[in-house]
């Protein structure tokens, strides 16, 4: 990262190429920081009503699809993998390559979407609203608020890939990929802790024939 | 620091600068150059606090008498709510780094701006946006107090979701001041600025930044909650689902407590270097300056159960707090000490910012102090939720954070403007501004020790109505003091920016970095990036071989 003829114009004219690099990292990784806290205070808050309303919170997770949810799992898991191999292909100077592997993360992303979206509209049709009980309050909280971080990604990686068919990245400047896939693995990360916690914790199944 | 480029300074200043090198609306709209940023974050603070600080009067005059005297009791709820929402999140938390933060920061650290500036001007449009929906709370006619309690913040769904997404946007723009401050101070320092080196002012503004990042998201998640309790009914506050207030109260003083040194970190770190350069002596203690900010920083995330200890805790968890609160006092005296201690035996000037800062250290001691009885449990069920409660927190962000900001912008004034205010005005509106204070607060403290309960429009059923009126009465003329105060000041820096005399590059001889470059800067801040070779408080060390480490000095050269 130290060849700054090689960059495109008009980029950092107050930096070096090598420091613009690890400070967007640094400061990506304070902000991943800032969204642990913030998802932090709701898992708090989970904590707390789980212990005080132990037995409706194990009832109503068993009321979650756990299937839905371990299938999700999977596919978020995919789409780190394949934004792995994005930024692999950025670091290479590979635009093309890049370009691919983050159109199918996009495209996981949406499948995750699509079963999100039968498993709120099930729950829906039910009658099962934010506020049925404050489980649901938080169960549609966590989620959507989850959510939305998987929409602001989508339109990041989308951004990320109209750059590689500019051809923007090169084994000299790939940063833009590199701190959009620490927040999207972070997403990953926290739908790792949402899915135990709200889907698994009271037994797979154990509300399930009410 | 090097003098080496004084000569040349002086001969740039009145050429083009950041304040003239780009001309009309959009050249500032559009900047993201740190310092026009920062002077437009000042302009829209000074707007929001003249607006709480209205507010603050109407609530004053209501109380001047008893029964009713100016308005009735809804529109006053709304006064206070509103006086405390708009002070609080419009003016006094982006506060400090906001303004004086984002101008100095670069120049101190000797770097040609923010690490992003485009970020930086985001975080100004961030701040903006979320003031219109401060705006839309008024029209919803919010009257919650500013911290919206549940259950009663569950009464007025619009307003509270107005505020509440507000003091969310505005949560933002302060995320992003700190992760770009923090991110700056750690890749942009110029070479030999070591971090044994790094001004106190510029040591608050991070300890402050780790603060902003760290409790903020709380705030967020917190109002988030609250958001959606009033948009779908989640039921997480609502007692009669089963949700718990006191859980809003501690997911809320989580935040709001450390926020309150995010308003006071950065006015100490404004202190410390205006103390040494007017008592023309090295700062006394640096090091433990630097290990009482983040120290403050740390521990202030540890005390917010003292605002709950009547709302229903264990023993063991008040104890554990109140120990806390004492132990956070324990930096902040270090501090005092140090400045103390910097004065003793200086040869002291009494300029305007020197005065500012030393009623800041007299103010913030009171303040302190009170805290204690606050802290005690056994004193708090007394005080809580009484007017001692009012004059403690006023004489800690009054007295504390906005003199301080007073005290800033007075010493960094030509820098900012190029241009002086009046001395001898400014000292005249300090006295009327520190008599006007003190007269309005220390009163509150003698009602609160009384029993007079804070957020009430009138005491006439109470049975000491009579000694009440009379110190209301006397609070209320001195608030009017205070007003007349600050509004000398902003008359005075307001002529003195567009028709003061020419300031010079370095007005007080300073050795700050930030000093060392033309008044007002270039837009790239300095001519060459320069380099550091010794701390900037060595006033007395100038003809020393040594530098305050015992080292050899080796001689400064720009490269």
């Amino acid at each position: 990262m130290s060849h700054h003829e090689t960059l495109p114009a008009g980029h950092y004219h107050h930096l070096e190429p090598e420091q613009a690099y690890h400070s967007a990292k640094l400061a990506m990784w304070i902000f991943l920081a800032t969204e642990i806290h913030l998802f932090g205070g709701a898992f708090c808050a989970f904590a707390f009503f789980r212990w005080r309303y132990f037995d409706d919170f194990n009832h109503y997770a068993g009321q979650l699809n756990w299937q839905l949810g371990a299938l999700n799992t999977l596919v978020l898991l995919t789409s780190s993998w394949a934004m792995v191999r994005g930024v692999d292909a950025a670091q290479k100077g590979l635009n093309k390559l890049c370009g691919r592997w983050l159109i199918v993360t996009i495209i996981l992303a949406f499948v995750f979407f699509g079963i999100k979206a039968i498993e709120y509209s099930t729950k829906l049709s039910h009658g099962i609203y934010p506020s049925t009980h404050i489980f649901w309050g938080l169960y549609y909280t966590m989620t959507g608020i989850h959510a939305l971080h998987i929409a602001v990604g989508i339109g990041l990686i989308y951004w990320l890939y109209l750059l590689t068919k500019k051809e923007r990245f090169s084994t000299v400047y790939y940063t833009p990929v590199e701190v959009i896939g620490l927040y999207w693995h972070l997403v990953d990360v926290i739908w790792i802790f949402l899915f135990p916690l709200l889907y698994l914790l009271g037994g797979v199944g154990a509300g399930a024939h009410h | 620091m090097s003098n080496d480029t004084n000569h040349h300074t002086d001969k740039h200043s009145g050429d083009v600068n950041y304040l003239n090198f780009e001309k009309g609306f959009m050249s500032w709209w559009m900047s993201i150059d740190h310092k026009r940023i920062g002077l437009m974050y000042l302009v829209s603070m000074i707007f929001f606090f003249a607006i709480g600080g209205l507010l603050a009067l109407v609530v004053r005059t209501e109380l001047m008498k008893r029964g009713q005297t100016i308005i009735d009791n809804d529109t006053y709820n709304m006064a206070f709510t509103l006086h405390g929402v708009i002070m609080i999140f419009l003016f006094i938390v982006p506060g400090v780094p906001a303004t004086l933060g984002n101008f100095l920061l670069p120049l101190m650290i000797g770097a040609k701006d923010v690490a992003f500036p485009r970020l930086n001007r985001l975080s100004y449009w961030v701040y903006v946006f979320g003031s219109f929906f401060a705006f839309l709370a008024i029209y919803f006619k919010l009257d919650t107090g500013w911290t919206f309690y549940s259950p009663y913040s569950l009464r007025n769904a619009p307003a509270v979701m107005s505020a509440t997404m507000a003091a969310f946007v505005l949560g933002f723009a302060s995320i992003l001041t700190g992760v770009n401050f923090l991110v700056t101070i750690h890749k942009m320092r110029a070479p030999g600025l070591t971090w044994d080196r790094l001004p106190l002012f510029v040591w608050a503004t991070y300890a402050t930044a780790l603060l902003q990042v760290i409790a903020t998201p709380i705030i967020g998640i917190t109002l988030l909650l609250l958001f959606l309790e009033n948009a779908f009914g989640i039921g997480v506050f609502r007692p009669d689902v089963g949700g718990d207030p006191v859980l809003f109260q501690h997911l809320f003083w989580f935040y709001s407590h450390p926020v309150v040194y995010i308003m006071i970190l950065p006015a100490m770190g404004i202190v410390s270097e205006i103390i040494p350069v007017f008592s023309r002596k090295p700062i006394f203690g640096y090091k433990a300056i630097v290990w009482a900010s983040v120290g403050i920083a740390a521990i202030s995330f540890l005390v917010w159960g003292h605002h709950m200890f009547v709302s229903g805790m264990s023993d063991f968890v008040r104890y554990l707090f109140s120990f806390l609160t004492f132990f956070v006092a324990v930096p902040t005296a270090v501090k005092v000490f140090n400045w103390v201690a910097t004065i003793y035996k200086g040869s002291v000037e009494f300029t305007s910012p020197m005065l500012y800062a030393m009623a800041f250290v007299f103010l913030f001691m009171i303040a302190g102090t009170t805290g204690i009885h606050l802290a005690t449990l056994a004193t708090d069920a007394h005080y809580h939720d009484t007017y001692f409660v009012v004059a403690h927190f006023h004489y800690t962000i009054q007295g504390g954070a906005v003199i301080g900001l007073y005290a800033g912008l007075h010493f960094w004034f030509p820098k900012i403007f190029g241009r002086m205010y009046n001395e001898k005005f400014a000292k005249i509106a300090f006295c009327l501004l520190f008599i006007g204070f003190n007269g309005t607060f220390l009163p509150q403290f003698v009602l609160g020790m009384m029993g007079m309960p804070r957020r009430y429009a009138d005491y006439s059923t109470f049975s000491n109505v009579d000694t009440f009126e009379y110190l209301h009465f006397i609070s209320t003329c001195f608030s009017y003091i205070n007003a007349l105060g600050y509004s000398l000041v902003l008359v005075n820096l307001g002529y003195g920016a567009v028709k003061g005399v020419k300031a010079t590059a370095n007005p007080y001889n300073s050795l700050g970095l930030e000093w060392q470059t033309p008044s007002p800067p270039p837009h790239d801040n300095f001519e060459t990036i320069p380099v550091v070779t010794d701390w900037s408080y060595g006033y007395g060390e100038e003809y020393s071989d040594h530098d305050h480490n015992g080292n050899k000095k080796v001689v400064a050269k720009p490269a």
